[in-house]
């Protein structure tokens, strides 16, 4: 798998996540107790044996790079290849930031100087374990131009992602963004393997037709002349790009079948290590249908809820479908249901507070309540 | 090499018979404990907190696991182009090669690794006890003392003072006796076998206790008595604060049952002395609806489906519906089969515990613990 280089794009990706996007990109937004979205593309990218990432990153990146580091925990510092976080370049008189083509060729010395023949361009939003290996046995088979990685989704569609006609022989013939009117159940999961000289080649024609972007531009434009593959992936995928699918996905989580196959059928999934102890639970603790990070002291009741690393969970209190993140304190005899608590909230002892699941209640980074 | 002022040795060779099936394979610093870590986190940690950062680890029996733990210290943040961790086995010669043959042995055959740092001060440590301290105040304390060796003591039970190395002291924390193991202990101030030395003075006496055949070349036994005897003036550096040898089944679990206690002496919440371990990348723990879990420890990686009560669960344990987990240690991986009832037990890695099998007495007398081994089965019937 030395042949495939990769790139997480963000250009362009969008941040309606609310508060939870109101300081952070996409890819840094938590997810899961204690991932960062990025941590799914990224820890699916190392476990498939590719060694050269590049991060593509567009802007509210600090936190990013903050968790990214060196690339350490998913072994990507090396010496040869590894992680390159590259940072959006401005077109320079206009001072706006243009398309991921754009991007591509101000960073096209990351192409020309990985030795691989492919590259794999993904998103950073999608939630699932998938080994590109197998992708690319399909490609070589298929003799595609371009294999687009999809699923086929039966629930509802509170996110943002363009629908694909397939046809038997796994071509596409259609791409659509969701507002079109294509009646399709199959999803693109945003994840183009295509060879290097044909990206670089996308890069050029467009730029200088004055288009730059990949998807919209390159590819559905082009769509009768080129040989696009589509790759089922059957397994857990969660497109998580609104409020309503983050809530919706996380909540999924609580299928320990879904956790399962996400976290234990693949290759694991590697994040920055926080070094947070056991979860401690006292007497008073009642907990069901919860999924617990480490570093937490649960003293009340947590029903259908995710706790990240560090949260804190007062006598008395009751908290009933919510997501809270990392260091969250919940005071005594607080009531709080269907909410998400950025990192850092926290409620004082006896308030109530309520959402509902197509809205929840949101608290910003730090907030006290 | 750049000079180190202080170069810590962390003895972890020890076979730690005493914990029966856990050490068969693994050696005893690698044991598993309290939920995520190995005992040997905590003095690796301890070396980092306190702004050790270089630590020759001794090894010798079964390293496998260690070393591969260890590796190259980066959980530690040990990995370092200058000092960091260094496993130091023991190795042969042109004229020959051994074991170690006790713990000053060990320390006289790395006086090459010590030398190459040309450290001011050597701090001994061992691998086998589960405690947090601060060497940098001891070695403050050491200065301070002007002493050329110092010893950190803990005040034991007299009842349990016979097992340690017994000190006296005087007022000004001068060691005026030492014995190690005394059947009628003097005092109950025992050694926790923390010593600081002044390089140049343990390294004289490493060497006449190598040239003295009869020596049995252990710190407790045959150096620290030989520099009393020889007026080295040698402090004892009071420690007040949790401290436990877990050598034994009954020291581990009684260990591992102190850290649910709420009132804890070593609160492995605080984090401006975090317990560094390496990251299994398991996701969070999922409680599922038919759970209880009250009064324990839970790592990621858990699937509880059943009740567990006192207790701490390392990664990856699965506790199915219907079976309960009381006062027991659960080490990574294991599953307890529906209906399973498992009291005042440790349980190894990888055991699996069928559907209705019971492990323990919960009306035991508090001494009885009951230890599986690793990766064994426990069936129904075979179970009393």
């Amino acid at each position: 798998m030395k042949r495939i280089m990769g790139v997480i794009n963000l250009i362009n990706e969008p941040d309606r996540l609310e508060e939870l996007t109101l300081g952070r990109c996409l890819a840094s937004v938590p997810f899961g107790g204690r991932y960062r979205l990025i941590d799914f593309p990224l820890s699916n990218m190392v476990n498939s044996g590719i060694e050269d990432v590049a991060v593509f990153t567009h802007h509210k990146y600090r936190s990013l790079m903050d968790h990214l580091g060196s690339g350490k925990e998913w072994d990507l510092d090396r010496k040869r290849g590894g992680l390159f976080v590259l940072p959006s370049v401005l077109d320079i008189p206009s001072g706006i930031s243009k398309g991921d083509l754009f991007q591509f060729f101000s960073h096209r010395d990351y192409f020309y100087r990985g030795r691989q023949e492919y590259v794999l361009v993904s998103r950073s939003h999608i939630v699932c374990n998938i080994d590109y290996r197998r992708v690319l046995e399909q490609h070589e088979e298929t003799g595609a131009d371009i294999t687009c990685v999809y699923h086929e989704m039966d629930d509802a569609d509170d996110a943002i992602y363009r629908k694909l006609t397939v046809e038997a022989d796994g071509r596409i013939t259609a791409m659509q963004d969701r507002t079109g009117r294509l009646a399709s159940r199959n999803v693109s999961m945003e994840m183009y393997l295509m060879s290097k000289s044909l990206l670089l080649d996308i890069v050029e024609t467009c730029l200088s037709q004055g288009d730059d972007h990949l998807v919209r531009d390159g590819i559905m434009k082009n769509i009768s002349r080129l040989k696009l593959f589509g790759y089922k992936h059957e397994g857990y995928t969660g497109i998580v790009n609104t409020i309503q699918s983050y809530y919706r996905h996380s909540m999924g989580l609580l299928k320990p079948e879904l956790l399962r196959e996400l976290f234990f059928q693949g290759a694991p999934i590697y994040t920055k290590v926080k070094d947070e102890p056991p979860t401690k639970y006292t007497e008073s603790a009642g907990v069901s249908n919860s999924l617990v990070a480490n570093g937490c002291v649960v003293e009340g009741v947590v029903e259908n809820s995710l706790l990240s690393r560090g949260v804190k969970i007062h006598p008395g209190a009751v908290v009933r479908n919510c997501i809270l993140m990392q260091n969250c304190e919940i005071g005594k005899d607080v009531v709080i249901e269907h909410a998400i608590l950025d990192k850092d909230v926290s409620i004082d002892r006896g308030r109530v507070l309520s959402g509902a699941t197509s809205a929840p209640y949101i608290a910003a980074k730090k907030k006290v309540i | 090499m750049r000079r180190k002022e202080c170069v810590a040795m962390l003895l972890a060779g020890g076979e730690g018979r005493r914990l029966g099936a856990l050490t068969k394979h693994l050696a005893k610093p690698a044991v598993h404990f309290g939920g995520k870590y190995r005992i040997i986190d905590f003095t690796l940690s301890n070396c980092t907190n306190s702004g050790i950062d270089t630590v020759g680890v001794l090894t010798q029996y079964q390293p496998l696991v260690l070393n591969s733990y260890i590796g190259i210290g980066s959980p530690w943040d040990l990995d370092r182009k200058n000092g960091g961790v260094t496993v130091l086995p023991p190795f042969m010669e042109q004229k020959g090669g051994n074991w170690y043959s006790g713990t000053a042995n060990a320390i006289y055959r790395n006086i090459g690794f010590i030398e190459q740092y040309d450290p001011e001060y050597v701090l001994v440590i061992s691998g086998d006890h589960i405690y947090k301290m601060n060497y940098d105040a001891m070695l403050s304390f050491h200065k301070e003392q002007k002493a050329e060796a110092s010893i950190a003591v803990i005040e034991v039970k007299w009842e349990e003072a016979s097992r340690f190395g017994i000190m006296s002291v005087d007022d000004a924390h001068q060691v005026t006796e030492f014995a190690e193991k005394p059947k009628e202990p003097k005092s109950n101030l025992a050694s926790m076998g923390i010593y600081i030395f002044n390089w140049s003075v343990l390294k004289s006496y490493l060497l006449k206790d190598e040239a003295n055949p009869d020596s049995s070349n252990d710190f407790g036994k045959d150096i620290i008595p030989s520099m009393l005897n020889e007026g080295v003036r040698v402090s004892a550096y009071p420690f007040e604060g949790y401290w436990k040898d877990v050598g034994t089944i009954q020291s581990l679990w009684e260990s591992n049952m102190d850290l649910l206690d709420n009132e804890t002496q070593l609160n492995l919440f605080d984090r401006s002395w975090r317990i560094y371990s390496l990251s299994p990348y398991q996701p969070p723990q999922y409680i599922a609806p038919t759970a209880k879990a009250t009064r324990s420890l839970l790592n990621e990686g858990c699937f509880v489906y059943g009740e567990v009560d006192h207790s701490v669960l390392f990664y990856g344990v699965r506790v199915e519906k219907g079976a309960l987990v009381r006062d027991s240690v659960i080490m990574p991986n294991v599953t307890i089969g529906e209906g399973a009832r498992v009291y005042r037990a440790i349980i190894g890695e990888g055991t699996v515990v069928e559907p209705g099998a019971v492990i323990g007495d919960p009306n035991a007398a508090p001494s009885e613990i009951t230890l599986v081994g690793n990766n064994e089965t426990v069936r129904k019937e075979v179970s009393a």
